[in-house]
């Protein structure tokens, strides 16, 4: 695969604030790759600078090899579905998106071929003449896909587009938006918050905190193999406490020593260690190998989500065997259960299910949609 | 459901009822005494003389042949109010533009600015212009001092053109901030990355989406200029008497139904006109294409 984006060393700061510290990253061609991170973590700026709305403080944004730095937005050969998709209300859905190709003075007949080509891949056919004020969240959304790839663009740069949609709608537009990568064969770079989106999505995932990129892999790398703990806590729920490796393969935490299928860390190294919520085995707590009392139990459709005291940590647990509040239960860890992590600045800061609680999800998710 | 409808209905009437009760007083039956003094002579008969006398007077012309007085002292004011109007829009938009886009702290201070004449009494600021533009004013004492030599301003159409521009360019830079400030930024950006230089952004979506403030910018300086007075009065020696000044000239003189006469046929004009710049920038905006 060729790369078709570089982004080398990238440093920008907004009013002395770091905003991106230090980027590289290579996009290929025919990727869908996804830039997932909480708000202020630096996508929507990394997005910018390939739209050329931003121009990087240090460092170089290649296009195909070439530096454009400084080639203007109307100058590059990418297109942006904006957040709230920015529609022009004085178009009609047709000159919407027919705007870049009249632009480009294209003949009056391939402009009418081109852009009934594109509302038919968006299932808009018949949606000429309505005005986009008129149209739904959806349909909006549909409109603003077509007009930025009826220029056939090398690179679509998609902001957040689902964030205002409800969930429903959202699945289906996943589903939709893939199939239209495929389809094209067109380059998605794609921005958001939600972890659900981007790991049923992207072909690779970048994860971004703090203006830094923490890991980039294939959904399953990043869910899997979590480099550190802000990666293993951000995708999916996980549960991370303190260990200790002892030797390759047998690790020490919570007071019990697990054997483990990782290896390669120096002697009694101090790591992380990470133990997903759907990976844990209730047992009676004579049979555990570690011992809690449950402190919670939420009914969550598919499962229950547990919350087991033990020894003072409090661990998330996904299970479909119904336990009872206050209940003394044990727990199985399997080997392949086990992932291990170097210590990080991100060590101590997440895993712990002591303050958890759903509606400050939703509530911090809600936050960060109103990003900029 | 139904009783609470009509509560808050009734609620809203009785609120509304004070605004109601002041248009009525002083909108429109002020109104009606205008078209009742237009058509009607001294002892309050119906008559239509008023209105034929401001198509037929004559007067004699510059040179020395007869005009109709009051039809060239209208073709005068529209072509003074339209030139100002024009110099307004050519001033006001960028300026407006370059505001809507400047921090919000920038955009408090610059609007104030533009604000500050405003306050000012009109007459003092129409003085405040002669004394700068007089022949031994501010400006002519000035281009001396450079020595660019003196320039003759005052008693000219543009020594009126100045004052009405000074006068209403804040009426036309506020309708149009005040659209300009609620555009999407989104939208500047969505054209320029689907390939619009800034000439193309300009044309092809700035403007069209800032035709509504621009129509009421036109329209907030062209009705006030074409009806002003006391400006050509003054910056114009008197050589410019424009209709404004005939309406004050037959008030003054007592001739209460020829002034309202005047007026009248003023009001029927300008609504004539807006209503047909109405339908042509509604067709403009959001017709498509």
């Amino acid at each position: 695969m060729d790369k078709i984006i570089e982004l080398k060393n990238i440093t920008k700061s907004f009013d002395g604030e770091v905003v991106l510290d230090n980027i590289s990253l290579d996009i290929y061609d025919n990727e869908f790759i996804t830039l997932l991170g909480p708000s202020g973590c630096g996508k929507t700026t990394t997005l910018r600078l390939i739209g050329g709305f931003e121009t990087p403080d240090s460092g170089d944004v290649l296009f195909m090899g070439e530096r454009i730095n400084d080639v203007p937005p109307h100058k590059r050969n990418v297109n942006t579905v904006f957040q709230r998709y920015a529609l022009f209300p004085h178009l009609n859905v047709f000159e919407n998106v027919a705007f870049p190709l009249r632009e480009r003075k294209v003949p009056r007949e391939e402009i009418q071929q081109r852009v009934e080509e594109m509302l038919a891949m968006v299932a808009l056919k018949g949606f000429e003449h309505r005005s986009v004020t008129s149209l739904s969240g959806g349909q909006q959304q549909r409109v603003a896909i077509a007009r930025a790839l009826v220029g056939k663009p090398r690179v679509l740069l998609l902001d957040e587009p689902l964030a205002a949609l409800d969930l429903k709608l959202r699945k289906d537009m996943q589903q939709e938006l893939k199939n239209i990568q495929k389809a094209t064969g067109i380059t998605f770079v794609f921005v958001t918050h939600d972890q659900e989106e981007a790991l049923s999505m992207s072909d690779t995932i970048v994860v971004m905190s703090e203006g830094r990129i923490q890991q980039i892999g294939t959904s399953q790398d990043v869910y899997n193999e979590p480099k550190n703990a802000f990666v293993a806590d951000f995708i999916g729920e996980s549960n991370i406490v303190d260990g200790v490796m002892l030797a390759d393969r047998s690790v020490s935490f919570s007071g019990h020593t697990f054997p483990c299928v990782d290896g390669g860390f120096g002697p009694n190294e101090p790591v992380d260690v990470v133990v997903r919520p759907e990976d844990v085995d209730i047992v009676p707590e004579e049979k555990g190998m570690l011992r809690g009392v449950v402190t919670s139990v939420t009914f969550m459709g598919v499962h229950y989500e547990v919350i087991v005291d033990i020894g003072g940590f409090k661990w998330m647990i996904q299970t479909t065997d119904f336990v009872d509040v206050d209940e003394h239960i044990g727990l199985v860890i399997e080997p392949d259960a086990i992932h291990i992590m170097k210590k990080s600045e991100y060590s101590g800061l997440y895993g712990d299910y002591a303050s958890f609680s759903n509606e400050f999800d939703e509530l911090s998710d809600a936050e960060s949609e109103g990003e900029e | 459901m139904t009783a609470k409808k009509k509560r808050s209905s009734l609620v809203t009437g009785l609120a509304g009822g004070p605004y109601e009760v002041w248009a009525v007083l002083f909108i429109l039956v002020p109104l009606g005494f205008v078209a009742y003094y237009a058509f009607t002579d001294n002892d309050f008969r119906f008559t239509t003389a008023n209105i034929v006398r401001f198509f037929t007077d004559t007067s004699t012309g510059g040179d020395g042949s007869a005009v109709r007085t009051y039809l060239v002292i209208s073709w005068r004011s529209i072509k003074l109010a339209v030139i100002s109007t024009v110099v307004c829009l050519v001033l006001g938009y960028p300026l407006a533009y370059i505001i809507s886009r400047a921090s919000a702290k920038a955009q408090k201070t610059m609007m104030t600015l533009i604000m500050i004449p405003m306050w000012m009494n009109f007459l003092i600021r129409t003085y405040a212009w002669m004394t700068i533009l007089q022949d031994t004013g501010i400006l002519n004492n000035l281009l001396a001092g450079l020595g660019l030599g003196r320039v003759h301003i005052i008693g000219t159409e543009t020594a009126v053109i100045i004052g009405m521009v000074y006068d209403y360019l804040p009426y036309m830079i506020l309708p149009l901030y005040s659209i300009m400030a609620k555009m999407d930024h989104r939208l500047i950006e969505a054209a320029r990355d689907l390939g619009c230089a800034p000439a193309g952004v300009l044309r092809r979506v700035i403007l069209p989406l800032s035709m509504p403030g621009v129509v009421n910018g036109v329209t907030m300086v062209l009705i006030p200029s074409i009806s002003t007075f006391y400006i050509s009065q003054k910056l114009g020696d008197g050589m410019f008497f424009l209709l404004g000044d005939a309406i004050e000239g037959q008030y003054v003189a007592n001739n209460l139904h020829f002034a309202a006469a005047i007026a009248f046929i003023l009001m029927v004009a300008l609504l004539a006109a807006m209503a047909v710049m109405r339908y042509f920038t509604e067709k403009h905006t959001y017709g498509g294409l």
